[in-house]
């Protein structure tokens, strides 16, 4: 998996709260299309009129936030589904982090093995941000360092953020879920053994 | 020892490892797949050269993708095609058991790990869906996983997890006539809100849960994930035994003695602690249906669409003026009398026999209205089999009904079967969002009674004025 250290990039506003996976990447587009297509599709209820041309009302699609790789949402950014489309869809789009005061929980889960990490805090905070990508100079960056937990704004603001320290590893370093928990395998087939003793109809 | 919650009880009994800071390693005991995400993780996992660590402990059953068109087979649709096909392949060659088409088994995963007894009290139950939920109508800690963490399952029969917070929510009051536990728990998401229980465990209690049936609980715990929370459940008890007694994969004899025993012990403690607590009586709601485009967006069915002009702040006024404009609707008139054009009975929230047979008492002996599209999914194999021996399928039928072979159908349109832009439907599914039955498409969410009285109304409608 990619690495994910600092970033630094464009912050898009999107002021919407309980943007669902659906909104994010629709099923039919999900059952018909391989990853590496699904980019031109995130948001496309948003982000395209029904004769297929761009909404220009849709944040992604003005000027100064097209292309950008942070996006500052409303709360519950990306409840419903554990379609892990959504975060490819988002990903394949060019965003690397997602700022909000809450997530739907399998959404945020999903992030961290896609090489997106999504950065809740409180909603005032979540506020400041907004408001500073809406009205600092087009093209400014801000920069998102995992190393230090911090978000550095154009206007020279530092923003301290927490993530769990297993996650930031696995991002940080870009290693494998799996064959970090492969390392454990005696555990998990000595666990096996208790627990087959223990509950036996679990195995029957 | 410390008073425990049933939550906790079921995390410290999984724990293979601490990872610190909260997060543990989990052993999964069932993992159950469905056609989209199945075979293609199956796939996925043998070409990275990994195998399977329990095929014993993974089922798959077709549900997504499959055509619903009675006499179905999987080549009705190209789509199923390929789905079905990488599904019996990779299931194969893993040796995991799959309930294939026109076997008994076979149907929304949500419906089939309950009914065959694969899912079981004190269990982890995990699935690539997020209604996994559901499953915690058992006394299960059951949740939806996405498609990475499906491989490490797969590989490992394990998750790293972050241990949630614990939300309880004690429901009282005596269900009113015509009122179904949709209904209770859409009056809750709309009490609370969608984000209610992100980052929570939520164990619901109280008189109200006690008196309701198995299949009842299933469709409550089904919508926790509309209120934000992974995890819905509810405490065993003998309601929960008397269900899972005697089901296919359910313990037998000794066997079944030593759980039982176990699971009487599952219940949270008198003491234990909650991280929020919320108490509702439903003594006096109303059959729900949403207007919006959330499943928080919900009003009796006696009341009117709200106006955004009373919105609590500029950005839910803004919410609300896009959602009704979605949804073709003007503020403050009642929402009774809305004329529709479809109505769909199914899904993993209102798909097993007791929804079908609340349909059926309001459908007997009616119409459709001519103007009125009208599916009924039945959510499995078995289920169907049994409503077609009640005559439940001759009730509908008579009465101008679809009735349809098992899976998803129209709650996700996965399967092509979208509902036309512009038009407006009564779904007893769980998902109001924009496009999620077709693009454009206006979803209404309520329950089997209310969706049935619609569909022979041919407009919003009271159930019980059809009792």
């Amino acid at each position: 998996m990619e690495t994910f250290t600092v970033l630094t990039g464009v912050a898009a506003p999107l002021a919407r709260e309980n943007v669902d996976t659906d909104l994010i990447i629709p099923i039919p587009r999900l059952v018909t299309l391989a990853n590496v297509d699904l980019g031109r599709w995130a948001f496309e209820a948003l982000r395209y009129h029904k004769d297929g041309s761009e909404n220009l009302d849709f944040v992604l699609n003005q000027p100064r936030y097209r292309g950008a790789s942070i996006l500052i949402a409303g709360r519950n950014f990306g409840c419903g589904s554990s379609r892990e489309g959504a975060v490819v869809a988002i990903r394949r789009m060019g965003i690397r982090c997602v700022i909000a005061s809450s997530f739907g929980d399998i959404f945020f889960n999903n992030c961290f093995q896609n090489s997106v990490l999504p950065i809740a805090l409180p909603q005032e905070e979540v506020d400041r941000l907004m408001e500073e990508a809406r009205t600092c100079t087009s093209g400014a960056a801000f920069a998102v360092d995992l190393e230090d937990r911090e978000i550095r704004t154009p206007g020279q603001r530092t923003v301290a953020f927490e993530v769990d320290p297993n996650r930031r590893q696995g991002l940080l370093k870009g290693l494998d879920p799996i064959a970090t928990t492969s390392l454990r395998e005696s555990e998990i087939a000595s666990f096996q053994d208790r627990d087959r003793k223990a509950r036996p109809w679990i195995y029957s | 020892m410390a008073a425990q919650t049933l939550f906790d009880k079921i995390w410290d009994a999984h724990v293979v490892a601490d990872l610190g800071s909260g997060m543990a390693l989990l052993a999964i005991d069932r993992h159950i797949m469905h056609d989209l995400g199945g075979g293609r993780g199956l796939k996925q996992l043998r070409e990275s050269g990994r195998k399977v660590r329990n095929p014993e402990m993974v089922f798959a059953t077709p549900d997504h993708a499959v055509s619903s068109e009675p006499g179905r087979t999987s080549e009705t649709t190209e789509l199923s095609s390929g789905y079905m096909k990488l599904l019996r392949e990779e299931t194969t060659h893993h040796g995991i058991q799959l309930f294939d088409l026109g076997q008994p088994g076979q149907g929304i995963v949500h419906v089939i790990g309950p009914e065959m007894g694969i899912s079981l009290p004190g269990s982890t139950v995990v699935c690539g869906d997020s209604h996994t939920c559901t499953h915690g109508a058992l006394g299960a800690m059951a949740w939806g996983i996405g498609s990475s963490e499906l491989l490490h399952v797969l590989a490992t029969q394990t998750l790293p997890q972050t241990k949630p917070k614990r939300m309880r929510v004690t429901f009282t009051g005596r269900l009113p006539e015509g009122v179904q536990s949709k209904d209770i728990m859409l009056y809750l998401i709309g009490h609370l809100g969608a984000a209610a229980g992100a980052g929570a465990a939520v164990e619901f209690a109280g008189p109200t849960i006690r008196n309701l049936s198995m299949e009842a609980r299933l469709s409550l715990c089904n919508l926790s994930i509309e209120m934000g929370a992974r995890f819905g459940m509810i405490a065993p008890d003998d309601t929960t035994l008397e269900y899972l007694a005697g089901r296919e994969f359910a313990p037998k004899g000794a066997l079944w003695d030593q759980a039982v025993a176990s699971w009487r012990a599952l219940p949270s403690d008198e003491g234990s602690v909650f991280d929020r607590e919320e108490s509702v009586d439903i003594s006096a709601i109303a059959p729900q249906i949403t207007w919006g485009t959330s499943p928080q967006d919900v009003v009796g069915v006696d009341g009117a669409i709200p106006d955004p002009a009373a919105a609590d702040g500029a950005s839910r006024r803004f919410e609300m003026e896009t959602a009704l404009r979605y949804m073709g609707l003007e503020p403050l008139k009642p929402i009774a009398g809305t004329p529709i054009d479809r109505v769909f009975i199914g899904s993993c929230t209102n798909s097993r026999i007791e929804d079908l047979r609340q349909a059926a008492a309001i459908a007997r002996g009616r119409r459709v209205d001519a103007r009125v599209t009208a599916w009924v999914v039945p959510g499995s194999y078995n289920v169907m089999k049994a409503a077609e021996a009640e005559g439940l399928d001759t009730v509908f039928r008579s009465a101008g009904f679809e009735w349809r072979e098992p899976g998803c159908a129209q709650c996700a349109a996965a399967n092509g079967e979208v509902v036309a832009p512009g038009e407006r439907i009564v779904s007893t599914s769980n998902r109001n969002f924009v496009g999620r039955q077709g693009p454009g498409a206006r979803t209404h969410l309520a329950s089997p009674a209310l969706a049935a009285a619609a569909a022979i109304a041919g407009s919003i409608t009271d159930p019980r004025r059809l009792a």
